[in-house]
């Protein structure tokens, strides 16, 4: 288990503009590391920086103690799976588990049992003998699976392994994934652009932005206390809702979308250094307003559109000109046109600065979720 | 599709398949005849003598100048496999400056006729002392840009990942190139290969050029042997060749026609 670090890291295919810069984050061994961003912000070129099979143009990336810039990518002591497996067509499941340990010279013998465990435990077994072409598309991601780790290399690294198969089936790689990960206690770096597969899997999470690192950390700790608008609205589903809102340090509230007013206690409102900020909240914490609500913090809506989950439900409305969502838990039989009188409080809000985009306040007050020890009390 | 159009379609295809036969259909009915038979502009033999074909053995050292195009066209066959697929995985799996201007170079000489390049090859053969070898038959066209060109649209196609795959793996090039890019193209491999030997077979002017005496000789200089050694030309013995010289192509062409297609049109629409 090793180790892998990167200082400084950066990229440039035209030595003008950079794809990745700047990212520092040290990933401990035995973690379950997850790169997760939208499409196009450099996060397959980091996995790729990192296997050997892309340059690295500035920085430095060490694997285990060793620098390993300019190490070729079988010299690193990673396994990788691809977005589409990359199984040799024309080699049988066995043939294609054991390709890499023909390389490294290890005895026939070896090969064979180390193959057949790896095979019993993805329950690949009875199809030794096929040709990828015979499989479906799990047993294939099964078959990429079990070339990583069959050569049990410390660190594996994944190219968003999952996005080939259908939901029922992701879900359950996503699980078998984790439990092989910490079986194993290999280190792993998986890249997704799944929210939801970031959030379940990993142990810490990075999220990328235009090649630039928004936030590192834990998953719950990232979905708590998002470091920018950009986390917060991209972790989460339904996403955190965002408002332009001004500060009114007088009458010590925020108006939100010129008509919703949230009342703020007086000494936050003195502490925030700007008026322009934005406002965000997470769907499940606009509540519906009781009798009990006071005056201030509650308002009506109209509802857009509503979805109803059976477990949940899911509404929409305008505030300003954006449309916020908001989710209550059971089923709720709205219609569309619906008045709906909601609350929300000051200290589920989120705030951020308006020009910085960084987050003043982040919500205090987390309902529900009981934390930590008390759950056992 | 309804009868009538049934009946029409293949009356359509059976005569135009006859136009193109005719003329083989012809030489075969000839090669069975006496030469009476021939002056008479018969189409149907009286009876099927095989006069003609032992003749034909007697007169010429077929035998010999059939084992000749076999070697030489094997050899042509096989060098061209060599040559065009190293040269195709270069430009498709190893980046270097200034790759794609050497391909659209070498792709370039497709629009060379053979014919322009024939004298200036024709004396380095000659220079190396190679006129009446083997090696003066083949060597000349291993580098084959058709082929090249073939092979790269088909390694085109072939995912990066595989390669990238085999590069954490710990594989070399070279162990990428034969353990996985050549068994998985292994239909373009077939179509070139049917490709280059059936064009070496079928050559005239270079072996014409090359050889001078009966060593390495192919058949079918041996074929334009049989119809000048005499004023009068016995036909029957020539189409007798003719048959024996185009069984292999034949044969050839049947096993290898669905590999072939595949192959050829896997290249034309990627």
């Amino acid at each position: 288990m090793k180790r892998v670090e990167l200082m400084n890291v950066s990229k440039t295919y035209d030595k003008k503009t950079e794809v990745i810069s700047n990212i520092n984050v040290m990933i401990e061994p035995g973690e379950f590391f997850v790169l997760v961003g939208p499409s196009g912000c450099g996060k397959s070129t980091m996995l790729r920086m990192i296997a050997g099979l892309e340059e690295i143009t500035g920085g430095i990336l060490r694997i285990g103690e060793k620098e390993a810039n300019h190490l070729p990518p079988s010299k690193r002591d990673i396994s990788m799976v691809f977005q589409n497996y990359a199984l040799y067509p024309h080699l049988s499941v066995m043939e294609n588990i054991v390709f890499g340990l023909h390389v490294k010279k290890i005895p026939k013998l070896e090969r064979k049992t180390r193959c057949k465990d790896v095979a019993a435990m993805l329950g690949l077994s009875e199809y030794l003998n096929r040709k990828p072409r015979e499989l479906s598309g799990g047993q294939r991601q099964r078959v990429a699976l079990a070339r990583a780790i069959v050569n049990e290399a410390p660190i594996c690294l994944m190219d968003e392994p999952l996005s080939n198969l259908d939901a029922k089936l992701r879900a359950h790689m996503r699980s078998e994934i984790r439990q092989i990960q910490r079986r194993l206690g290999i280190t792993m770096i998986y890249v997704t652009h799944d929210q939801v597969e970031a959030m379940t899997m990993g142990d810490r999470i990075m999220i990328l932005h235009d090649g630039k690192i928004q936030q590192v950390g834990k998953p719950i700790d990232i979905y708590n206390h998002p470091a920018n608008p950009f986390v917060a609205t991209f972790i989460g589903s339904p996403p955190m809702n965002i408002a332009e809102g001004v500060m009114k340090r007088l009458q010590s509230e925020i108006l939100v979308g010129d008509e919703c007013e949230i009342k703020i206690p007086v000494e936050d409102s003195r502490l925030l250094q700007t008026e322009q900020v934005l406002v965000g909240i997470r769907p499940e914490h606009i509540k519906v307003a009781s009798k009990e609500t006071s005056h201030e913090n509650r308002m009506v809506v109209e509802a857009i559109n509503v979805e109803i989950l059976g477990n949940e439900t899911i509404f929409s409305f305008k505030i300003g000109s954006h449309e916020w969502m908001a989710k209550w838990n059971g089923q709720w039989h709205l219609h569309i046109g619906d008045q709906i009188p909601i609350q929300m409080d000051y200290e589920s809000l989120c705030l951020f600065d308006r020009k910085t985009n960084e987050r003043i306040k982040s919500a205090t007050d987390i309902e529900n979720n009981i934390l930590d020890k008390e759950v056992f009390l | 599709m309804s009868f009538p159009r049934k009946v029409v379609f293949y009356f359509l295809l059976l005569f135009s398949a006859f136009l193109l036969f005719f003329p083989v259909l012809y030489a075969f009915m000839i090669s069975f005849m006496t030469g009476g038979e021939i002056m008479q502009g018969k189409f149907f033999p009286q009876t099927f003598t095989l006069d003609n074909y032992f003749r034909v053995f007697e007169r010429l050292p077929l035998m010999k100048y059939l084992m000749n195009s076999f070697v030489v066209s094997t050899g042509v066959m096989m060098g061209q496999l060599i040559v065009c697929s190293m040269a195709a995985y270069v430009f498709v799996f190893i980046p270097f400056k200034g790759r794609d201007l050497v391909f659209f170079l070498f792709i370039s000489t497709m629009m060379i006729p053979w014919e322009a390049t024939m004298i200036p090859n024709f004396f380095t053969i000659q220079k190396l002392d190679w006129t009446n070898t083997y090696q003066g038959l083949t060597v000349p066209f291993f580098a084959l840009a058709f082929g090249t060109f073939l092979l790269r649209q088909h390694f085109k196609t072939i995912p990066k990942e595989l390669f990238e795959a085999s590069q954490i793996a710990g594989l070399s090039r070279f162990a990428f190139f034969w353990r996985v890019i050549l068994p998985v193209s292994k239909t373009s491999l077939v179509t070139l290969g049917a490709y280059g030997f059936l064009t070496t077979w079928n050559m005239y002017l270079w072996p014409l050029l090359v050889t001078n005496n009966d060593q390495v000789r192919t058949v079918q200089i041996g074929l334009k042997q049989l119809q000048s050694q005499e004023v009068a030309t016995e036909w029957g013995v020539v189409m007798a060749g003719v048959i024996v010289v185009i069984i292999p192509t034949l044969l050839l062409l049947f096993i290898g026609q669905k590999q072939l297609q595949k192959g050829l049109t896997q290249g034309a629409l990627k």
